[in-house]
C-alpha cells in the first residue's frame, strides 16, 4: 500500500526476540492478579457504574476496582486487531494491521524555539498551525499529535482550537492528547462528524483518535476516562497510554514497571469494550526509568530503548495496535544525547513493528519544540525504515555479471549494474560527509541545514485548504462550549 | 555524654540514613524509657542522619529512594517522641509550616511530592494535600496550620491559572505576605511566577528548599 507523500515501515526484515513467550505469559499473569488483587483507581462515575454492572468488586469510597481474570480477558476479546486512522485525504489513510509503522509528531509542548528567531518561547495557536503545516509537506509524518498547546486560547476549549489548526493546515490524520473532558470530548466527536460527513461515515473513516493518560500507579484520570468512553461510543480510536517509570511510578525492576503499566491499560481498554464491543482501541506507553539522582522522568537510557520494544509484544500478545514512545529526548538542545536517544529508542520500537510512533521535534522531555529537531529526527526515522529493508539477495543483487566485469583491481563505479542500484543507496540529508576544510570554513551542521529545511517548507509549503463552511461550522461548536 | 548516650544517637542516626522506621521507632521508644530529653534524641540523634542523607543526595552519591525513606524514618521517630515533647511542653524547631498540593485538574504528583520530601527532610513540616486541589482547600488548610508557606504545583498549561487564582484569593482575604507562595512545575517559568506575584520558583527541589528557606527568613 503506498500513500500520498507518506513513509511507513513495512515488510520488516529485521527481527528482535525481547521477550519469550512464556515471559509474555508470566507478564500477563501477574497483570490479572494485579488488577484482581490490587486493583486499579477508576475515578469516574460512569466508569465505576460499567465495571459494577460487569461484576466488578467497587470499592466507592477508594474508587478502586477490582475484577475477575475472565471478565478482563472476555473483554479484550473484543477488541479489533486491524483498523484505519483516517485522514482528510483519503490518500492519506493509515493501515493500523501490524505490518505499518507510522510516525507522528510528538506533542503538548509548552514553549518553541522559534523558527525565526531561534529564542525559546511560549507556544501559541500559531504555532499548532505551522508545524501541522510543516509535518503536512514532510513525508516521514504519517499522522499528527498537537505538537504544542495553544496557550493563547482559553484553557476550556484549547483542546478544540488545537485540533482544528491541524485540521486546517494539514490532510493528514490527526491525533490529540490533550482533550480530557466530557465537554471538549463532546464537542471534539461533533467536529470529526462534520468533517467525515455524518456519524456513520466517522465510524467508517476515523478522521480523529484520541490518546488518553493513564495515571501511575494502578490509576486513571476522571476526565480521561469519560472522554474516551465517549470516543469509543462514536467509534473514534482511543488509546490508554502508560508512563509508569522504574523507580517513582512503578517497581525499580522492569518486569514490575511493565506489569503495573499493563494492569492500568488492559483494564481501561477492558472497560471501553464493556460499555462499547468493538470499539477500535490501541494500547499506548511511554514507559522509562526515572533518574536515581532526581526522579526525573528520562526519556531516554537504555530501560527506555528496552521498554519501546518489549511493550509491543504485550500489544500483539492482546492483539491490538501499539502506539509507542519514542524520541522524546531529555536533551536540552539537538546535541549528541537528543541523536542517541532518538535513534535508539526509535530502532527498538521499530524493529518489533510497533504501529505508531510518537513522536519527532522535542526537547527537554516533551517540552520544548524544535523544528531543527523535526527534521533531524525525521532523517533519523528514514534511516531506520531504510535499515528495515534489511538485505536483499537474490541473483540481481549478487551482481556476479558486474563482479566478473571488474575483476580483481578496478572499481565498480562504471558499471550498469551500478547505475540501476546506486539509487538504492541511501541519501542523508544532514549527515556531514563534507572535506574537512569545507566544514571548517563554513562551521555549519545538521542543526542548520535542518532549520533551514523546516524554514522552506514553511515559506513555501500551501496544504489543501479546509472547506471554509467545515471551518465556520468548528468555530460555531466552539463558541457553544466557550459560552455555556 | 555517656558512651551508652553516644552509641544511641549513632544508631538513632543510622536507622534514619538505612531508611529503616521499625527501628528508628524503637530507637526513639528505647530514649523515652532511657529518659532521654526528647529533643536530643531529635537532634542529636536522628536530625544527623537525616542531614548526612541530604548532604549525601545533594553531592549525587545517594539516591531518591534513600531520600524518601530517610524521610518516613524521621516522620515515624518524631511521631513517637511528640506525645513526651507535648507532655514537657517543648517544641521542636521547626523551620516553617508548609501547605503543598498540586492544584485543581491536575494529578501530576511525583515533583510536588519530591519537593515535600526534600522540605520535611530540611527541617520544614509539610502537610501534602495531594493532587487535584480546589483553591479553598489550599487555604483553608494553610489557615488552620497557621502556614508560612504554600507550595503550588502544576504541569499542565490549563491548570497553571490555578495557581494564581489562589495568590488572588490571597490577596483578597490580605492573607499575603503573611503566608508566602512558591509556584513550581513543568510548564512554570520565572516569568510566569512574577506575572502572578507569587514569591518565587524553582526547577527542582533542592532548589524548592533555598526558595524556602529564604522566603521565611531562615537562609
Ligand atoms: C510523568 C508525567 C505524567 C504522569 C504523572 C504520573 C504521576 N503519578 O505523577 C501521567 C501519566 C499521569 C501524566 C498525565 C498527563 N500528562 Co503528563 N507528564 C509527565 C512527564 C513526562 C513527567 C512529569 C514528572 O513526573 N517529572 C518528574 C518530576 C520529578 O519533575 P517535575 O514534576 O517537573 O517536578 C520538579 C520541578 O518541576 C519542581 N517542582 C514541581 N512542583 C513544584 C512545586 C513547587 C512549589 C516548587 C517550588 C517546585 C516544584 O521540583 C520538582 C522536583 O525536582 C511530563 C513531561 C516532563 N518532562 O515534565 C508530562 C507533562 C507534564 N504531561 C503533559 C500532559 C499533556 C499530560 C496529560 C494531559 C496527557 C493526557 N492527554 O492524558 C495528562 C494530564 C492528566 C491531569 N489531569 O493532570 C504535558 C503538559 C504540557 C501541557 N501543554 O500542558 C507534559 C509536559 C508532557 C507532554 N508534552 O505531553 N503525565
Amino acid at each position: 500500500m503506498s500513500h500520498k507523500n507518506i513513509k511507513t515501515i513495512s515488510n520488516p526484515k529485521l527481527k528482535l526476540e525481547i521477550l519469550t513467550k512464556e515471559d509474555v505469559q508470566k507478564i500477563h499473569d501477574a497483570t490479572l492478579q494485579i488488577i484482581e488483587n490490587v486493583g486499579v483507581r477508576f475515578p469516574s462515575k460512569r466508569a465505576l457504574e460499567i465495571w459494577e454492572a460487569n461484576g466488578a468488586d467497587v470499592d466507592h469510597e477508594k474508587r478502586i476496582v477490582r475484577v475477575k481474570p475472565q471478565v478482563i480477558e472476555e473483554a479484550l476479546k473484543k477488541c479489533p486487531p486491524a483498523y484505519t486512522l483516517a485522514a482528510r485525504d483519503p490518500q492519506q489513510d493509515l493501515p493500523l494491521d501490524g505490518n505499518h509503522v507510522c510516525l507522528g509528531t510528538d506533542g503538548c509542548g509548552v514553549e518553541v524555539i522559534d523558527i525565526e528567531t531561534k529564542e525559546k518561547r511560549t507556544s501559541c495557536l500559531q504555532d499548532v498551525r505551522d508545524i501541522a503545516r510543516v509535518a503536512d509537506a514532510t513525508e516521514e509524518v504519517a499522522f499528527h499529535w498537537v505538537p504544542v498547546s495553544a496557550q493563547d486560547t482559553p484553557a476550556e476549549t484549547r483542546g478544540l482550537h488545537e485540533v482544528k489548526a491541524v485540521w486546517e493546515n494539514s490532510t493528514k490524520h490527526v491525533q490529540t492528547e490533550s482533550i480530557y473532558s466530557v465537554h471538549e470530548a463532546q464537542a471534539a466527536m461533533e467536529m470529526a462528524v462534520i468533517l467525515a460527513g455524518g456519524k456513520a461515515e466517522v465510524r467508517k473513516r476515523p478522521v480523529l483518535s484520541l490518546m488518553q493518560c493513564t495515571a501511575p500507579p494502578l490509576g486513571h484520570d476522571g476526565g480521561s476516562l469519560d472522554a474516551a468512553l465517549i470516543a469509543a461510543e462514536h467509534g473514534i480510536p482511543t488509546g490508554f497510554m502508560t508512563m509508569a517509570s522504574c523507580l517513582t511510578t512503578g517497581p525499580a525492576t522492569m518486569a514490575g514497571t511493565l506489569a503495573v503499566g499493563n494492569a492500568e491499560v488492559i483494564a481501561a481498554t477492558a472497560l471501553l469494550q464493556l460499555a462499547y464491543p468493538g470499539a477500535p482501541v490501541f494500547y499506548a506507553a511511554a514507559q522509562t526509568a526515572s533518574d536515581p539522582r532526581s526522579g526525573a522522568y528520562t526519556g531516554g537510557g537504555p530501560e527506555d530503548f528496552l521498554f519501546g520494544a518489549a511493550t509491543n509484544v504485550l500489544a500483539d500478545f492482546y492483539n491490538i495496535p501499539l502506539s509507542m514512545g519514542s524520541f522524546a529526548t531529555g536533551a536540552k538542545e539537538p546535541n549528541w544525547q537528543a541523536g542517541l536517544e532518538g535513534s535508539l529508542s526509535t530502532f527498538m520500537a521499530s524493529v518489533v513493528m510497533s504501529d505508531m510512533l510518537l513522536g519527532v521535534g522535542f526537547l527537554h522531555g516533551s517540552r520544548i519544540w524544535s523544528y531543527a529537531e523535526m527534521m533531524m529526527d525525521c532523517e533519523i526515522f528514514s534511516i531506520i525504515h531504510k535499515m528495515m529493508q534489511g538485505i536483499v539477495v537474490d541473483e540481481e543483487t549478487l551482481a556476479l555479471d558486474a563482479i566478473a566485469a571488474v575483476g580483481p583491481g578496478g572499481h565498480f563505479l562504471a558499471q550498469k549494474h551500478t547505475r540501476n542500484h546506486m539509487r538504492d543507496l541511501f541519501l542523508p540529508q544532514f549527515l556531514d560527509r563534507r572535506p574537512y576544510t569545507e566544514w571548517e570554513t563554513k562551521k555549519d551542521d545538521a542543526r542548520d541545514w535542518a532549520l533551514n529545511k523546516a524554514r522552506k517548507i514553511l515559506k513555501e509549503h500551501q496544504p489543501d485548504p479546509l472547506d471554509e463552511r467545515i471551518s465556520k461550522e468548528f468555530d460555531k461548536i466552539i463558541k457553544s462550549v466557550e459560552k455555556s | 555524654m555517656s558512651d551508652e548516650l553516644e552509641k544511641l544517637f549513632k544508631e538513632m542516626a543510622q536507622s534514619i540514613i538505612d531508611g529503616d522506621s521499625d527501628i528508628s521507632v524503637e530507637l526513639a521508644k528505647k530514649s523515652i524509657e532511657m529518659g532521654v530529653p526528647p529533643l536530643d534524641a531529635i537532634t542529636k540523634g536522628f536530625v544527623v542522619g537525616v542531614n548526612y542523607i541530604g548532604d549525601q543526595f545533594g553531592a549525587g552519591e545517594a539516591f531518591l529512594p534513600e531520600l524518601v525513606m530517610a524521610g518516613e524514618a524521621m516522620k515515624a521517630a518524631v511521631a513517637t517522641l511528640e506525645p513526651e515533647l507535648i507532655k514537657l511542653g517543648e517544641a521542636r524547631e521547626i523551620m516553617g509550616r508548609v501547605v503543598l498540593a498540586t492544584v485543581e485538574g491536575d494529578i501530576h504528583e511525583i515533583g510536588k511530592t519530591l519537593v515535600g520530601t526534600m522540605l520535611s527532610a530540611s527541617g520544614f513540616e509539610v502537610v501534602d494535600l495531594g493532587v487535584d486541589q480546589p483553591a479553598d482547600k489550599i487555604i483553608g488548610k494553610a489557615l488552620e496550620i497557621n502556614a508560612d508557606l504554600i507550595g503550588m504545583s502544576a504541569l499542565l498549561t490549563t491548570t497553571m491559572v490555578r495557581q494564581r487564582e489562589v495568590i488572588e484569593e490571597l490577596d483578597k482575604e490580605g492573607l499575603r505576605p503573611r503566608i508566602k507562595v512558591m509556584v513550581g512545575g513543568a510548564p512554570i517559568t520565572r516569568d510566569w511566577a512574577t506575572k502572578i506575584k507569587a514569591d518565587g520558583t524553582s526547577e527542582d527541589a533542592v532548589g524548592a528548599v533555598q526558595l524556602a528557606k529564604q522566603l521565611v527568613g531562615k537562609e
